[in-house]
């Protein structure tokens, strides 16, 4: 912590993380909240994503379009999974969710080892944003990581909007509340089901994605990404999109500032902050008891 | 079922007079999960606590064997063993305190974000070895007065020490849940919330159940490092945790034989799907033939392995919310 530049550094570092962090915590809170269901393969959607956006950037040759492709594939491997596996799941106990999911990792990691290769790939920076902003003589900022943050901040919005202003996410709000209810009232659930948790592997996959450049592209980069993930949404609150906003913020910046403050314990600094929250409210921030 | 058990067990102690010397080690391994299943399946199948992280425990014995055995010496198992016990049983108690303030899917998150504090911790950590782990040269020494009533350096020895310890655990348990403790943690399993209107400290029981489970782990986790003269950060991994768990799941969750069942199971059908013999290279991805038979297992045999040997309803527990 030299000066105002580097701490201000380590807190856009935090954030970015942050942001990052929510657009996976937010769909395996929202998938819990209202279909009930524990999902442990979330993270290999985010592995998912990055290996798309590597696969695609070798036959488009730019990230964008690489992305806006990707995300339609995510979509619709998102509704395939959904029809063909998690379906029969929304009745199950927690147990099965657990066994069923775990083994569903294991097989996207080993289709991705089939397909990509064990090799770990990095993803060049887009060229037009390909520089820093200096800061001082020896500090810059990477635009890429702002423009990161900037996709981020624009999708944590859009969610919002249609959350709390439109007709599907007011049937998604009741739907976090009361399942049976809903129904009773006519709506099509499923479809609802459907919708959001295509969207939770839109948002993973997304993630992967757009962190592809700065984060490269590794195996097993899922399982890391989940359990931080987990971490996350206990921290917020199962089912609340402002308890992952929240918490992806605050692990964020415990995660950066713990690598910088206390090196030899960094790792577990999250860890910490989860006991801490844990022992002052157990249903986390935003959750109900 | 008794016949069935009695009999698995009469073959397992028969083993080695056949076995290989391959085999005799891979069975002894598979029993030492098997222990470790068991004591998972005490928080699982009949306390109703879904815990993700009890590798967590597994690992805290094996490192403190590494710990506690010098360098080129071998450590006392009648020293090392009972530290290795009561390590693992504080840290049960810490980290039980904590993760049983949450119930349901919380607890599966926080049991699973324990567990991987520690793989982070031992990762980083120099003493603990860091990324690589640390070997132990040489098997912790029986010798007691002047008698040394076995040799864990020798197989078929070793394999007899994991045995009598199944069977050990087993009768423990076996004992412990047919007890008023057991009586009362099944009932903590079927509804929480009249164990407590009964006047049962509820928290308390979930406590004793989540230490002895831990504990019981922390003694498989010592041996297994014992066996193999080594320990890395794996052994807290989450890999670990969730194989453990499938074992219990897979094997019959609620009953005392599934587990074994289970780690037996998944072993012998991890160590044929990985056989380059078979599968001529194909046998490197392996864990996918075995996520698919997981993915279809939970899809079509709802009652574990040990389930289609069973008739009458499903052991498992409700959950506790949803």
């Amino acid at each position: 912590m030299a000066d105002g530049y580097t701490f201000l550094i380590q807190i856009l570092n935090g954030v970015q993380y942050g942001l990052l962090l929510f657009l996976v915590a937010s769909g395996l809170t929202l998938v819990f909240g209202i279909m009930g269901v524990i999902n442990l393969a979330h993270g290999s959607f985010y592995m998912m994503g990055a290996y798309l956006a590597f696969s695609l950037m070798e036959l488009v040759g730019n990230l964008w379009l690489a992305i806006l492709l990707g995300i339609p594939l995510s979509i619709a491997i998102g509704l395939a999974l959904e029809a063909l596996l998690f379906r029969r799941l929304y009745r199950r106990d927690h147990l099965d969710q657990v066994l069923l999911t775990y083994g569903l990792i294991l097989i996207m990691e080993e289709v991705r080892s089939l397909l990509a290769g064990d090799d770990v790939h990095g993803i060049e920076v887009p060229k037009l944003l390909d520089f820093s902003i200096r800061l001082t003589d020896t500090l810059a900022y990477p635009v890429y990581r702002l423009v990161m943050s900037g996709i981020c901040l624009g999708v944590a919005a859009l969610m919002a909007l249609v959350i709390q202003r439109t007709r599907l996410g007011m049937t998604i709000r009741a739907g976090a509340d009361n399942r049976e209810m809903v129904q009773l009232l006519g709506i099509d659930i499923g479809l609802v089901y459907r919708m959001v948790f295509a969207a939770g592997v839109a948002l993973a996959a997304l993630a992967g994605m757009i962190a592809a450049p700065v984060a490269s592209v590794y195996p097993g980069m899922g399982n890391q990404i989940l359990i931080i993930s987990f971490v996350v949404v206990v921290i917020g609150g199962i089912g609340s999109i402002k308890g992952a906003f929240l918490g992806s913020l605050l692990i964020g910046l415990a995660d950066t500032f713990g690598q910088v403050l206390a090196p030899e314990i960094a790792g577990v600094t999250v860890y910490m902050l989860m006991a801490a929250v844990l022992l002052w409210r157990p249903a986390g921030l935003f959750g109900r008891a | 079922m008794r016949v069935l058990l009695i009999a698995g067990l009469g073959a397992l102690a028969l083993y080695p007079l056949v076995g290989s010397a391959f085999y005799l080690q891979l069975f002894a391994k598979i029993m030492l999960l098997a222990v470790f299943a068991m004591s998972l399946d005490l928080l699982v199948g009949f306390t109703g606590l879904v815990s993700l992280g009890h590798a967590a425990f597994f690992g805290l014995g094996a490192y403190t064997l590494m710990l506690l055995s010098p360098e080129y010496q071998a450590a006392s198992i009648w020293l090392s063993l009972p530290v290795a016990v009561g390590v693992t049983a504080v840290a049960a108690l810490v980290i039980g305190a904590l993760v049983l303030r949450t119930s349901g899917v919380y607890f599966i998150m926080v049991t699973l974000a324990f567990a991987q504090m520690l793989y982070y911790f031992a990762i980083k950590s120099k003493a603990l070895g860091g990324s690589d782990g640390a070997y132990i040269y040489v098997k912790p020494d029986a010798a007691l007065l002047g008698w040394r009533p076995f040799d864990l350096g020798n197989r078929v020895h070793f394999y007899y020490v994991a045995l009598v310890l199944l069977i050990g655990t087993y009768a423990l348990l076996r004992t412990v849940l047919r007890s008023l403790f057991g009586h009362v943690i099944l009932g903590i399993r079927a509804n929480e919330r009249r164990m407590g209107a009964l006047g049962y400290p509820v928290f308390r029981y979930k406590l004793a159940a989540f230490v002895l489970a831990g504990a019981i782990a922390g003694v498989a986790g010592y041996l297994e490092a014992a066996q193999f003269g080594y320990v890395s950060p794996e052994f807290f991994g989450w890999q670990e945790s969730g194989s453990v768990l499938m074992m219990v799941i897979l094997g019959g969750v609620g009953t005392l034989f599934g587990p074994i069942l289970g780690a037996f199971a998944l072993t012998l059908l991890q160590d044929f799907l990985s056989d380059e013999a078979v599968f001529h290279g194909f046998h490197k991805h392996w864990l996918l033939p075995m996520g698919l038979f997981i993915v279809l297992a939970v899809l079509w045999l709802p009652r574990g392995i040990g389930g289609l040997a069973l008739r009458g309803p499903r052991a498992v527990p409700e959950t506790a919310d949803d």
